[in-house]
């Protein structure tokens, strides 16, 4: 033990004296955390759409004759996007090529004429145009999203103010009321007026006459109860399908707090692994390992003392930027001990990983070259939910980062950030059983350290 | 840059009392038959080597010879597959053939930390005993990477005598170094075996074995060709290779090689 605690504090001494090492272990989770604060402080900016609406004023959608109230869809667009207003499809296809907006949409002139058709016998096809520039593949299906939301939800609210015009004519007819047309008012009796009419009418009235009217009255009180049954239906005709939520297969954490433990998972995963399989080839680089190993200190004690510096470092890095993140999420503080289990379970595995990483290789380039190369690919695929990809590839992606401890890292920082997550007790265990793994590797693969 | 040279000074270190696990009392370091195999390779084969206090053995021959797995299986770094090695009850101080230290360390913190790994009881004590001996004391604060290579190479020993061996084996220690400092390096280990070190040390320069070694050991391909002083293996050069005999020792030693199958 006396030799791990004398180059522990060499190793420390070594990092001090790197200023570029050093300012990057201070400033990274400084700047991580800044980063998701911000982020996660403030909503995504919407993104800028260029619209160009080519409908006449004043142009409103009627139905049966009657107009409906105006729409308001070019203000509900511009709610969800920032409108860019062009004068003419030139000056929208100019800003789609040049980058300044995402996309264009344009209202045709005959937009309304075309929708208004949709009630007569040759219905035409409304339909708004959207420019796109596809210079990449993430963009076109950005854009693709964005607008087809924008427009399904234009669609609903159209259907759904023709659902209620036609509610309200329903209303009328079965209730009676006023209708106006050209700006004379209109009475209509309505059918239950029409029914309690007829059915006080009706004795009045010689007997042979009596059976027909009682069939007219007969008619009305059916005809009322029925299209008084419509109406609901009408209503839910704009959005027949209602979406009811239901969790399965564990709580997910709030977005912000996830994006919180993704960041202080990276964080500690490539500070440490880096850190220990570095200083662990250092040692072969600098040709110190046989003259350590020769009595000074065993291989064991060596690999103890890189995963113990691993873990310092990470540890005070890591908690260095969840207290960071207090200036933009305030995280239960109560909950710190948590934070500290495992965070020091994480790593204890990661240093693991790392030593065993660099007992593979022999220089620090290449240590740094292949932990970057084995943790950047396996913190992308840990974040890929299921269901994103399909159920073969997921079971691929899943024994993989099984076997890495970022994953179960990442579920045991979660869960000690997230009040209402699930337990740590799996990810703890997980992390477990990969440490000794990965230390018996290392341990193994210290032995062609010695070979001279 | 101007390099500002410093002579090892001659204070060689006591050496320590022999215990009774030798097989005579002047004997520090002895190999016994030994073997090494790098897979299907032979390293050695069957190489017996002994050396008593205060000698000065050279061992020499080409490159692979098996001059580094000879010093590295005596150091304890490498294990025989078959023979064996036993050495006196001080301990065996090894220097490698590249430093091996710590380059962005002091060269103090460096001295220091092998000082303290080695549980001495005075670590700043040793540190500076080191720093004096090899003449370093006034660069003690530069960090090892901005040294010249021989300096380099004189903290490497430096850190190898720490634990004030009985026996030092030095892995071709001249390597890299220029004349002036090749000159005062064995100008240090000579006082060393003065004072009753053990020295071995490899190299393939034949002159510097013959002018400093009191022994030599001939290496080839693992095989053990000649061991005696320097006029013996003049004179084993001579009768076994009489064609080169007019020529420069290396060019009579090259076909003494030769002649032995190498």
């Amino acid at each position: 033990m006396r030799g791990v605690r004398w180059l522990l504090l060499k190793d420390l001494q070594i990092l001090r004296r790197s200023p570029l090492q050093a300012v990057l272990l201070i400033a990274y989770p400084i700047l991580i955390a800044v980063l998701v604060g911000f982020a996660i402080s403030r909503g995504p900016e919407d993104p800028r759409v260029a619209f160009l609406n080519e409908v006449p004023p004043n142009t409103r959608i009627s139905v049966g004759g009657a107009q409906l109230p105006k729409a308001n869809v070019e203000d509900r667009i511009c709610e969800k996007v920032e409108c860019v207003f062009v004068e003419d499809r030139a000056e929208a296809e100019e800003k789609v090529e040049s980058g300044d907006v995402l996309a264009a949409l344009v209202l045709p002139y005959d937009l309304v004429n075309k929708i208004n058709s949709l009630s007569t016998l040759t219905p035409g096809v409304p339909e708004v145009e959207v420019l796109v520039n596809e210079e990449n593949a993430v963009k076109a299906e950005l854009v693709d999203d964005r607008i087809t939301s924008l427009l399904a939800q234009a669609n609903l609210r159209i259907a759904r103010r023709i659902g209620a015009e036609g509610g309200r004519y329903l209303g009328l007819l079965v209730n009676g009321g006023h209708f106006e047309v050209l700006g004379e008012r209109i009475p209509i009796l309505g059918l239950r007026t029409t029914a309690r009419i007829l059915a006080a009418v009706t004795p009045e009235l010689p007997p042979r006459l009596r059976p027909a009217l009682e069939e007219v009255t007969e008619f009305a009180t059916q005809a009322r109860d029925n299209l008084n049954v419509a109406k609901p239906m009408i209503d839910r005709l704009a959005q027949p399908i209602a979406v009811d939520k239901v969790a399965v297969g564990g709580e997910s954490p709030p977005l912000e707090i996830f994006a919180v433990a993704v960041a202080a998972t990276l964080t500690l995963a490539f500070v440490v692994v880096l850190l220990v399989a570095g200083s662990l080839a250092l040692e072969r680089e600098e040709n110190a390992f046989p003259r350590l190993t020769r009595g000074l200190v065993s291989s064991t004690g060596l690999l103890g003392e890189k995963v113990l510096l691993g873990v310092l470092v990470g540890l005070a890095v890591t908690l260095l930027m969840l207290v960071g993140m207090q200036f933009f999420l305030p995280l239960d503080l109560g909950r710190v001990w948590l934070w500290l289990v495992a965070i020091l379970f994480s790593a204890g595995a990661l240093g693991a990983a790392g030593a065993a990483l660099g007992a593979a290789a022999r220089e620090v380039r290449a240590v740094s070259l292949l932990a970057f190369m084995v943790t950047l690919p396996v913190a992308f695929l840990s974040l890929v939910p299921s269901g994103a990809v399909g159920p073969e590839v997921f079971d691929a992606i899943r024994f993989l980062t099984a076997l890495f401890p970022f994953k179960p890292a990442l579920e045991a920082i979660t869960a000690a950030l997230d009040e209402a997550g699930s337990g740590m007790g799996g990810p703890l265990a997980h992390l477990t059983v990969l440490a000794v793994a990965y230390a018996a590797i290392a341990r193994i693969a210290l032995r062609r350290f010695a070979a001279v | 840059m101007t390099e500002k040279y410093k002579p090892f000074r001659g204070h060689p270190l006591p050496p320590r009392e022999y215990g009774s696990a030798m097989s005579a009392a002047l004997t520090a370091i002895e190999a016994r038959g030994v073997v090494k195999r790098f897979g299907s390779r032979e390293a050695l084969r069957g190489v017996s080597l002994a050396a008593g206090p205060g000698e000065l053995v050279a061992i020499i021959g080409p490159n692979g010879a098996g001059k580094t797995t000879l010093l590295s299986i005596l150091a304890g770094i490498a294990r025989p597959d078959a023979g064996e090695v036993a050495s006196a009850d001080g301990a065996v101080g090894w220097v490698p053939q590249q430093a091996a230290l710590y380059r962005r360390l002091t060269v103090e913190e460096n001295l220091l930390l092998f000082a303290r790994l080695e549980g001495h009881e005075d670590p700043r004590a040793s540190a500076e005993e080191m720093l004096e001996l090899t003449g370093l004391g006034e660069r003690r604060g530069e960090i090892v990477a901005r040294l010249s290579g021989g300096n380099q190479q004189r903290i490497n020993i430096a850190i190898g005598l720490l634990s004030r061996p009985a026996v030092l084996l030095l892995d071709e220690p001249s390597v890299g170094l220029d004349p002036r400092q090749r000159a005062r390096l064995w100008e240090f280990v000579s006082a060393l075996a003065g004072g009753g070190t053990t020295v071995i040390f490899s190299t393939h320069d034949i002159q510097e074995a013959e002018r400093y070694g009191g022994r030599v050991l001939v290496l080839a391909d693992g095989e053990s060709l000649f061991d005696g002083s320097a006029g013996e293996l003049r004179e084993a050069v001579r009768s076994e290779a009489p064609e080169s005999a007019d020529r420069d020792f290396e060019t009579a030693f090259v076909a003494y090689l030769q002649h032995r199958g190498h």
